[in-house]
């Protein structure tokens, strides 16, 4: 069997690269047919492998150091498989601390992987993200108008919608924010997907310069919840978050099943028509989707940058490109890499804890960058 | 069973592109679309793909109003060879052509999928490209990476020959690009398809003895209307394509062929 690079020249990446096809040549589960189902497969379970240690692993860090050991006693406890669980102290840390928190993690890491997978295929541009088009930064105006002037827009009402209040104005946020660009982006009962990505980058624009305007309204008291939306946190809102899990969980679902139209939708608008996919419905239903379940990641956890963008590249520099494959990784890649964040967050400036958001903007950052010059150094050659 | 335009009219801003214009594509047969840059060839052919809607007449395909069917089963019966298309993300050649696959995917399996494309990726002459990535080719190259796709799409299920519908290749400007032997390949591809498979082709081209060498049929358009519309010989006349093309135009006798070659010549037809 012949070892297939995609591209020519050196470079650590592709020296990885060269490694991983190498060894899955090894094992003759590269090539096509059953071969790449194999490949998929163990894609796949190997990226499930990471996010179980990632799991195992950020269960331990943190203000109270618990082992390695520990933490899988107490695992298999919880599912039945021991016999008696770990001190109390630890159980108790695990159990009210850790877990929900992991849990969180996972689901919005995967959410927000789908939807940056979705984003980029839907606008064929490698560097879109749910945060580029301005469905996050709209979620989180939306809240911290709920935050600030919850009490004069809803009055009375405001204490008996009680916890829900922020999240749901999150949520509409996001919508309206898709809505407008919709519409804005329709011509001719088309959309075309470069003004669309455009017209996001300006109600991106809009929603932070919103965001800025509650900030300054607010009080010293409201200023300290603010924070939590812009910098994102996983510490959560308890059980007001249970229908944006939800919400998150079925439409990542429905998300994941649109691999080959996505696939039809990167040869262009056209072409996919001519390969028989309704192009314009498959953007309706991609696009509210995806600020379906961006508003509702929003809604628990705040602006959490880089995820989105990060995890479909890493993915796609394994796996390549085929979004069969790339939608389930990106989601796993999501995950390990939100769960691996917040391990970091909690540990680097012990006792207090850095919002998650900061230190997925400290490591995306230079990742976008570098991804930047790679695209400049292709277009050159 | 045809793919027929009647009567369609195609505006932008008040301009019209196409006007009244009907043409038929009959199973088995080549027809050409000729005419000079602006004539409305593309957009005849994206209406008939079901790409743009016709703002006055009707587009049919076996019989049907395109408008009224669902792009999947268009799909199953008609192919489209674009002009150009490019891909943002690094693509296997060989996994570009599978795309071909998409309309049969429900209906299909894995393993005439993986025939077909073979045979396609031989048939276009891109095997030893099969294996790279897409975006780093040639014009040339992604041309004939997307005949491959076509291909595959138009073979449809291979023992579906009881299939009441007949299949249609549209080829926008397929030699654009190509090097002289492709371009000739290509076009016996066209020519064979139509003669073993019963598929109606119409392929824009701009090579008059191409059209003449391949061609059964011939529409000529200028200014979204259609000029002159018939059997080859017929239509490739002097007269007419200088006219059309408002360019000199002559037929000089090919000392080894039965057929006339048109050339073009700035010299004065006659002196």
């Amino acid at each position: 069997m012949t070892l297939r690079i995609r591209q020519p020249g050196g470079g650590p990446l592709n020296w990885a690269r060269e490694q991983v096809y190498r060894v899955l040549c090894a094992l003759h589960i590269r090539g096509h047919g059953q071969g790449a189902v194999n490949r998929k497969a163990l894609s796949l379970l190997a990226l499930l492998t990471i996010l179980l240690l990632a799991v195992v692993i950020s269960l331990g860090v943190g203000g109270a150091e618990i082992g390695a050991v520990k933490v899988l006693w107490h695992l298999a406890y919880k599912i039945g498989l021991a016999a008696g669980g770990v001190d109390d102290f630890s159980a108790r840390v695990l159990d009210s601390l850790r877990l929900p928190r992991i849990l969180r993690a996972i689901v919005i890491g995967a959410t927000l992987g789908v939807a940056g997978t979705v984003m980029q295929s839907l606008f064929r541009n490698p560097i879109a993200d749910p945060g580029i088009i301005g469905v996050s930064a709209s979620a989180a105006c939306g809240a911290v108008a709920m935050i600030v002037c919850g009490h004069i827009i809803l009055g009375s009402h405001y204490v008996a919608f009680g916890p829900y209040g922020v999240p749901v104005a999150a949520f509409l946020g996001a919508g309206l924010a898709t809505f407008v660009i919709r519409v804005l982006s329709r011509q001719d009962g088309h959309t075309d997907a470069a003004i669309m990505l455009l017209i996001g980058v300006a109600i991106n624009a809009i929603a932070i310069a919103g965001v800025g305007i509650f900030t300054y309204l607010a009080d010293d008291a409201q200023l300290r919840s603010l924070t939590f939306w812009q910098m994102g946190a996983l510490s959560g809102n308890g059980p007001a978050d249970v229908p944006a899990l939800v919400v998150m969980a079925a439409g990542v679902a429905y998300l994941l099943t649109l691999g080959t139209p996505l696939n039809l939708f990167l040869l262009g608008e056209a072409e996919a028509r001519h390969l028989g996919l309704e192009v314009e419905a498959l953007k309706r239903r991609a696009t509210i989707m995806t600020a379906l379940v961006v508003g509702a990641a929003v809604a628990v956890s705040g602006i959490i940058g880089f995820v989105g963008l990060l995890a479909p590249h890493l993915v796609r520099l394994v796996c390549g490109p085929d979004n069969k494959i790339v939608l389930p990784a990106s989601a796993l890649c999501g995950a390990i890499l939100l769960v691996g964040a917040d391990a970091v967050a909690r540990v680097i400036v012990l006792p207090a804890e850095l919002p998650i958001g900061l230190v997925t903007g400290i490591l995306g950052g230079p990742f976008f960058l570098g991804l930047l010059m790679r695209e400049k150094k292709r277009r050159r050659i | 069973m045809t793919l027929c335009a009647q009567n369609v009219r195609f505006e932008v801003r008040g301009r019209a592109l196409l006007d009244d214009v009907s043409i038929t594509l009959h199973p088995g047969e080549v027809l050409a679309v000729l005419g000079p840059n602006g004539a409305g060839k593309s957009t005849l052919l994206k209406v008939l793909a079901g790409e743009l809607a016709p703002a006055g007449g009707r587009v049919t395909q076996n019989g049907v109003d395109i408008g009224h069917v669902p792009a999947l089963v268009l799909a199953q019966n008609r192919a489209v060879m674009p002009q150009a298309a490019a891909m943002a993300f690094p693509f296997i050649v060989r996994d570009v052509v599978m795309l071909g696959r998409a309309p049969f995917r429900k209906i299909s399996s894995r393993h005439i999928d993986r025939d077909l494309v073979e045979k396609a990726i031989l048939l276009a002459d891109i095997g030893h490209l099969a294996d790279h990535a897409y975006p780093a080719l040639s014009g040339g190259e992604k041309q004939r990476v997307h005949l491959a796709r076509a291909l595959v799409q138009l073979w449809g299920m291979p023992n579906n020959t009881t299939s009441q519908s007949a299949r249609f290749l549209l080829l926008d400007e397929p030699t654009a690009g190509l090097d002289i032997g492709h371009q000739q390949g290509l076009l016996a591809i066209a020519r064979r398809e139509a003669e073993d498979h019963k598929t109606g082709v119409l392929m824009i081209l701009h090579d008059f003895n191409q059209v003449s060498g391949y061609a059964d049929r011939v529409v000529v358009l200028r200014q979204g209307k259609v000029v002159a519309q018939g059997p080859t010989d017929q239509v490739m006349r002097p007269d007419l394509l200088s006219d059309v093309f408002e360019s000199p135009i002559r037929a000089i006798a090919d000392p080894d062929g039965a057929r006339d070659i048109l050339v073009s010549s700035n010299a004065p037809v006659s002196r």
